[in-house]
C-alpha cells in the first residue's frame, strides 16, 4: 500500500473562504480506512471547520499517535505539517512543538486506545498544563488495527463481535477531563456534522486545551447488535445538551435567543461561541454542577453531547511559563547567548 | 609504589572526610577545597554520597595535588572520622603513616587499634556546645569547626576562609561571623594541642591561575544556554537534575527580557522521561534547539522515541549523566555503563551519535557541539558524562566563548528556497552525504510533509515496499558514516619512547589514565594513549588500534562496553584488546590502572590473560 494522491479536479463554482481557498485546498491524501468508518466523517468535519475558519494551511500542525484514528491526520489539510508519532505519546510532541512556536494551531487526533490506555498519563498532563491545542478523540471502544480487542472506553456489558462481554468499567474521557480541570470539554458523534463542525471551530478558537470526545463507530469491529458504540446505539442514546454556534469575530451576532437557554462566550481571538442549551438547568460554566448532571444522565443510559464545559479564563502553558509572544524558534541567536563578556561574568563565581 | 617521605607530602596528599548526610558538611568541605584552590594549589574533590536526604553516611575526598591530577590516587593520608557509624571502617582505610582526626568529646580508646597511624582527637561537639546555642546550629558548626582544625593542621590560610565565607554569605553577614568563630575554635584548639602544621600541608603555589572549580552538570547547563537552546524538558533523576537546574538558573538571569519580563526559554518538567524526550522532539521538529538531561533509567524509557527520532530524522540533544546500574542500581555512584545502551538505543536497526566528555570543560564545549551536530545530522545526539564529572567540582581551565560563533542549523530550507521548488520531498539525498533537507511548520504549504515512524519512501510517503524501505535505511547508514567526519576527534598522547602498547579510554577515566601514564613512564614503561571522544569512531581511532599490539581498554563498567563497541565498529582484532574494568561505583583511580598494566606488561614479559576486574576498592 502506498500513498494515494487525490485527483485534483476543481469546480470553478466551489465556494471560497476569506483566503480565497476552497474546501478542496484543505483536503489531504485519500483515506485508507474501512468504508463507512466514523473517522472519515470526523476528517470531513475537520476539513469543513478549518476551511470555515480560513486558517492558513501552513499555520496548522497536525499531530497524532498510533492507531486508525492517528492515521487520519494525513487525510486533511495537506498543506500543513503532520507528525504521526508513537503510541500514546502525541501530547508530548504537541507540548514541545507548542513550546517552540506558540503561533500555530495544533490539532491532535487520537483514539480511545491511544488516549485512555497507553497514553492516559500524557493525556492527563496535557490537560494539567492547559496546553493550547485541539484534542480530538475518535472514540470507538475497540482496537481496530489489531482486530477488535476492547479498549478502555468500552462500556460494562458491551459485546465484542465474537460475543465476549466487557466486565471492566470504562474510562470516560469527558468526566476525567472535567475532574482534571480541563478548560474546554465537548462530546459529539461522528454522524452529527451539524454539531461537530462548530464544536471544532470553537475548540480551535479556545485558548488552552480543547477536548472533543467524538463517538465514532467502528464499522468492522464494533457496529453490531449488543455493542454500545454502534451507529444504532449511539443515535438512540446520545443527546445534545448544549450545542455551540460558532460566530467568527468579524460577524455580528444577530441571532436572538431565549434568555436562560443561550449563553454567549467570548473567545480569546474575538470570536464568539453561542451556547444553545437543550436542558434548562444545565450550566456549562459550572464544573461541579455540569459533572454531576452528566453523571446523573449517564446513570440513566443517556450520553450528553455538545460543549459540556468551557472556561476561557484559565492560564495556558505559555502564561505560566512567561514566554514572549514571538515564537521561541524565531528568536535571534543574539537574544539567547550571553557572549564572551557574559561568560566571564558568570564564571567569576567559580574561581 | 615507591615510599614517600614527609618532604614529598607538601601539596601532595589526600584527605577523606566521613560525615553524616544532611549535617551541612558539604559547606565545610567546599570551604576547605576552595581555600586550597585559592592558595594556588591544585585540588580534586570527590563526593561519595548516599541516595538519602538525611542520616546515611557520606564521604568527601579532597586530593591536594601540586601536579594537578584530576583522579583519585587510591590512597588516604588523613581521615576526618566524624561519623561514629563508619568509624572502624574509616580508620582501616588510612594508609600507613597517615592521620585520623576524630571528635574526642566521646573518647574511644578501644577503637585505637592501629599503631601505624596518628590519631588526633578534638572535642568538636563539646567546643561547639559550649560556644553555640540551638541543636541545628551546633551540628552545623561542628562541621565548620573541623574545617578550622584542618586549617591549622594543613596550614591553610584563615584569611582565605574568611574571604570565601564572606562571598557565600554576602547577604547574611551575621553568618560570616558565626562561621568564622567556629573555624577559629577548631583552629586554636589544634594549635594548642598538636604540632601544627603536619608534614602533610598546603604551601601556596601559583598553579590555579586561569582555572576554575566547576562541576560538569553546571557546565553542561551553561553550554545549553550558550548554544541557544530554548526548550528544556526533563523528569528529575539523580545525577542529572542539576544540568536542568543550572540551565534554568542561568536562563533566569540571562534570558529574561528586561523590558517585558518575558522568558526567552521554555522550561518543562515532564510527567516522565517518555514525555520529556517527546517534548524535545516536538520542539526540535518545530525548529527550536531543545534538550533533555537524564540518567540510565531515563534512557531506558526514552528508547522508543529515540528510535522514532533516528528514523524520522529529528534533531535532539540528550545528556546522559551515567550512574551505577542495572535497574535502580546505585543512583549516587558513578559508572560508564550506558555506552552500549545509548549507541544502539531502541528496537530495529538504530545507531546513535554519542559524545564522551572527560571533564566539565568538555561538558560545556560538547553541549554546544551536540546542538550543532543534532541539527546538522538531523538525529539525536547523546552526551554521555557520568556522576563523577557531573556532580563533582573539577579544576579546569576557564571556559572560553568565541563571539563569532553562529549555530549550525543544518539543512533547513528557508522560504525563498521553498517557493522555488516544484514539490518538496523530505528524505532525498540531494548532496550525497546521507543528509536530507527538512522544512519547518509555519513557513509555506508547499513545505508540508508528514513525519512518521512507519515505513516511508525517500519522498516522505508511507510505504511497505521493500525496495523503497531499503533506500531510506541504507541512506541512514551513509549519514552515520558522514557523522564520523563531523564528531570530535580522539585525543592522542604518544609516549616519549616507541612502544606497541597502548591504553584506550573514554570520558572520566581520562585523569586516572594520564596520571598512570606518567607513573608508568617513570618506571620505564612506555604506553601510548588514545581517548575516544565520540561514537561513531573516526578514522584516527581505527588507525591507532591497528598500530598497537596490545591495547588496554580502560573503562568503568563490568561488561567492557567500550571494548565491545570497538570490536563491533572497527576492524581491530578482538584478542589485542585487554580490558581494565573498574565498576565499584567510585571514580577510577590511577593506582588501579597502574596495577592493571603492570600485571601484564612488566616486569614479566607479556602473557595472555583474561580481563582484569576491579576487586572492591580500598575505599569500600
Amino acid at each position: 500500500m502506498t500513498f494515494i494522491p487525490k485527483p485534483k479536479v476543481r469546480h470553478p463554482s466551489l465556494p471560497r473562504n476569506a483566503l480565497g481557498l476552497t474546501r478542496r485546498d484543505y483536503e489531504g491524501v485519500l483515506s485508507t480506512l474501512c468504508a463507512g468508518c466514523g473517522h472519515d466523517s470526523i476528517t470531513a468535519a475537520l476539513t469543513e471547520a478549518i476551511w470555515g475558519l480560513s486558517l492558513e494551511p501552513q499555520n496548522i500542525a497536525k499531530l497524532s499517535g498510533i492507531g486508525c484514528s492517528s492515521k487520519t491526520t494525513a487525510y486533511f489539510v495537506g498543506g500543513a505539517h503532520g507528525f504521526n508519532s508513537v503510541h500514546g505519546r502525541m501530547p508530548a510532541i504537541a507540548m514541545g512543538a507548542n513550546a517552540a512556536n506558540r503561533k500555530l494551531s495544533y490539532i491532535g487526533v487520537s483514539g480511545d486506545g491511544d488516549t485512555l490506555s497507553i497514553g492516559l498519563g500524557q493525556f492527563c498532563h496535557a490537560i494539567r498544563r492547559n496546553l493550547n491545542m485541539l484534542y480530538v478523540i475518535e472514540n470507538n471502544g475497540v482496537y481496530g488495527l489489531t482486530k477488535g480487542q476492547f479498549s478502555a472506553s468500552a462500556d460494562v456489558g458491551t459485546k465484542a463481535k465474537k460475543g465476549e462481554q466487557n466486565q471492566q468499567p470504562p474510562i470516560d474521557p469527558v468526566l476525567l477531563a472535567m475532574s482534571l480541570g480541563a478548560s474546554f470539554v465537548a462530546r459529539s458523534f461522528s454522524g452529527d456534522k451539524q454539531q461537530l463542525v462548530p464544536l471544532i471551530q470553537a475548540g480551535l478558537s479556545h485558548r488552552g486545551f480543547a477536548l472533543i470526545d467524538v463517538l465514532s463507530p467502528c464499522v468492522t469491529f464494533n457496529d453490531h447488535e449488543g455493542s454500545t458504540k454502534s451507529y444504532a446505539y449511539t443515535r438512540e442514546h446520545y443527546e445534545p445538551v448544549v450545542n455551540a454556534d460558532f460566530v467568527p469575530f468579524e460577524r455580528e451576532i444577530v441571532a436572538d435567543y431565549a434568555a436562560g437557554e443561550s449563553l454567549p462566550v467570548m473567545m480569546h481571538d474575538g470570536s464568539r461561541v453561542l451556547l444553545r442549551k437543550f436542558a434548562h438547568d444545565y450550566d456549562p460554566t459550572d464544573r461541579v454542577a455540569a459533572s454531576a448532571f452528566i453523571q446523573e444522565r449517564q446513570k440513566q443510559g443517556e450520553y450528553l453531547t455538545g460543549l459540556l464545559y468551557i472556561d476561557e479564563s484559565q492560564p495556558e502553558f505559555h502564561d505560566v511559563n512567561g514566554t514572549p509572544d514571538e515564537p521561541l524558534n524565531s528568536l535571534p541567536f543574539a537574544a539567547l547567548s550571553p557572549g564572551s563578556q557574559g561568560l566571564r561574568k558568570i564564571l567569576s563565581r567559580y574561581r | 609504589m615507591p615510599a614517600v617521605t614527609a618532604q614529598d607530602r607538601v601539596n601532595d596528599f589526600v584527605i577523606k572526610i566521613a560525615t553524616v548526610n544532611g549535617t551541612g558538611s558539604a559547606s565545610a568541605n567546599a570551604l576547605l577545597m576552595k581555600a586550597i584552590f585559592r592558595s594556588g594549589v591544585p585540588v580534586m574533590g570527590k563526593n561519595y554520597f548516599p541516595s538519602n536526604i538525611q542520616g546515611l553516611p557520606t564521604w568527601y575526598e579532597i586530593r591536594v595535588t601540586r601536579d594537578a591530577h584530576t583522579a583519585r590516587s587510591g590512597r588516604i593520608d588523613l581521615m576526618v572520622a566524624m561519623n561514629a557509624e563508619t568509624y572502624g571502617k574509616d580508620m582501616r582505610e588510612v594508609d600507613s603513616g597517615g592521620y585520623l582526626l576524630y571528635d574526642s568529646t566521646w573518647p574511644r580508646p578501644a577503637l585505637f587499634a592501629r599503631e601505624d597511624i596518628t590519631v588526633l582527637g578534638v572535642p568538636l561537639a563539646r567546643l561547639c556546645n559550649e560556644h553555640f546555642k540551638g541543636v541545628r546550629t551546633r551540628i552545623l558548626m561542628k562541621n565548620i569547626c573541623y574545617a578550622g582544625v584542618l586549617a591549622a593542621l594543613l596550614d591553610i590560610d584563615l584569611e582565605r576562609m574568611r574571604e570565601l565565607l564572606a562571598e557565600t554569605y554576602a547577604k547574611k553577614p551575621q553568618l560570616v561571623d558565626s562561621n568564622m568563630q567556629a573555624v577559629q575554635l577548631g583552629y586554636d584548639y589544634a594549635r594548642q594541642h598538636f604540632n601544627c602544621p603536619l608534614p602533610l600541608r598546603v604551601a601556596p603555589l601559583d598553579r590555579t591561575a586561569g582555572h576554575m572549580l566547576i562541576d560538569g552538570n553546571t557546565a553542561a547547563g551553561l553550554g545549553a544556554m550558550f548554544a541557544g537552546a530554548t526548550v528544556g524538558a526533563w523528569y528529575p533523576i539523580t545525577p542529572s537534575t542539576s544540568v536542568m537546574d543550572a540551565y534554568k538558573s542561568f536562563c533566569d538571569k540571562w534570558r529574561v527580557d528586561p523590558a517585558t519580563g518575558r522568558r526567552n526559554f521554555a522550561f518543562i518538567q515532564a510527567e516522565d522521561e517518555l514525555a520529556a524526550i517527546g517534548m524535545v522532539l516536538g520542539a526540535s521538529w518545530n525548529g527550536a534547539r531543545a534538550f533533555t538531561a537524564t540518567s540510565g533509567p531515563g534512557i531506558s524509557l526514552m528508547n522508543e522515541f529515540l528510535g522514532l527520532a533516528y528514523y524520522a530524522e529529528i534533531p535532539a540533544v540528550v545528556f546522559d549523566v551515567q550512574r551505577v546500574g542495572p535497574s535502580t542500581g546505585m543512583p549516587t555512584r558513578t559508572q560508564q555503563c550506558d555506552l552500549m545502551l545509548c549507541a544502539y538505543a531502541s528496537h530495529g536497526d538504530t545507531k546513535h551519535v554519542c559524545l564522551y566528555p572527560a571533564n566539565p570543560q568538555e561538558c560545556f564545549y560538547f553541549a554546544v557541539a551536540a546542538f550543532d551536530l543534532a541539527e546538522r545530522l538531523q538525529t539525536p545526539i547523546m552526551v554521555l558524562s557520568d556522576l563523577d564529572i557531573g556532580m563533582n567540582d573539577w579544576m579546569c581551565p576557564e571556559l572560553e566563548w568565541d563571539d563569532s560563533y553562529q549555530p549550525d542549523r543544518g539543512k533547513v530550507l528557508p522560504l525563498e528556497e521553498i517557493v522555488k521548488l516544484e514539490k518538496f520531498y523530505r528524505y532525498l539525498d540531494k548532496d550525497d552525504d546521507g543528509i536530507p533537507y527538512r522544512t519547518l511548520p509555519g513557513v509555506h504549504p508547499k513545505a508540508a510533509y508528514f513525519t512518521r515512524g512507519s515505513g516511508h519512501t525517500q519522498y516522505g510517503a508511507y510505504t511497505e515496499d521493500s525496495a523503497e524501505y531499503q533506500i531510506v535505511v541504507d541512506r541512514l547508514l551513509r549519514k552515520f558514516g558522514t557523522a564520523k567526519s563531523l564528531v570530535p576527534k580522539p585525543v592522542i598522547a604518544m609516549a616519549d619512547k616507541r612502544t606497541d602498547v597502548a591504553i584506550v579510554a573514554a570520558g572520566s577515566s581520562d585523569g586516572a589514565v594520564r596520571e598512570a601514564l606518567t607513573v608508568l613512564a617513570g618506571m620505564g614503561i612506555a604506553v601510548n594513549y588514545l581517548r575516544v571522544r565520540a561514537f561513531p569512531f573516526n578514522e584516527e581511532v581505527e588507525r591507532f588500534l591497528a598500530e598497537h599490539r596490545v591495547v588496554f581498554v580502560v573503562e568503568q563498567n563490568r561488561d567492557a562496553q567500550l571494548r565491545s563497541l570497538l570490536t563491533l565498529e572497527t576492524q581491530v582484532e578482538k584478542a589485542r584488546l585487554r580490558s581494565l574494568l573498574h565498576y565499584s561505583g567510585l571514580p577510577i583511580s590511577s593506582s588501579f590502572i597502574i596495577e592493571g598494566v603492570l600485571t601484564e606488561v612488566a616486569p614479566r614479559p607479556l602473557r595472555s590473560v583474561g580481563p582484569v576486574h576491579a576487586s572492591a576498592t580500598p575505599a569500600e
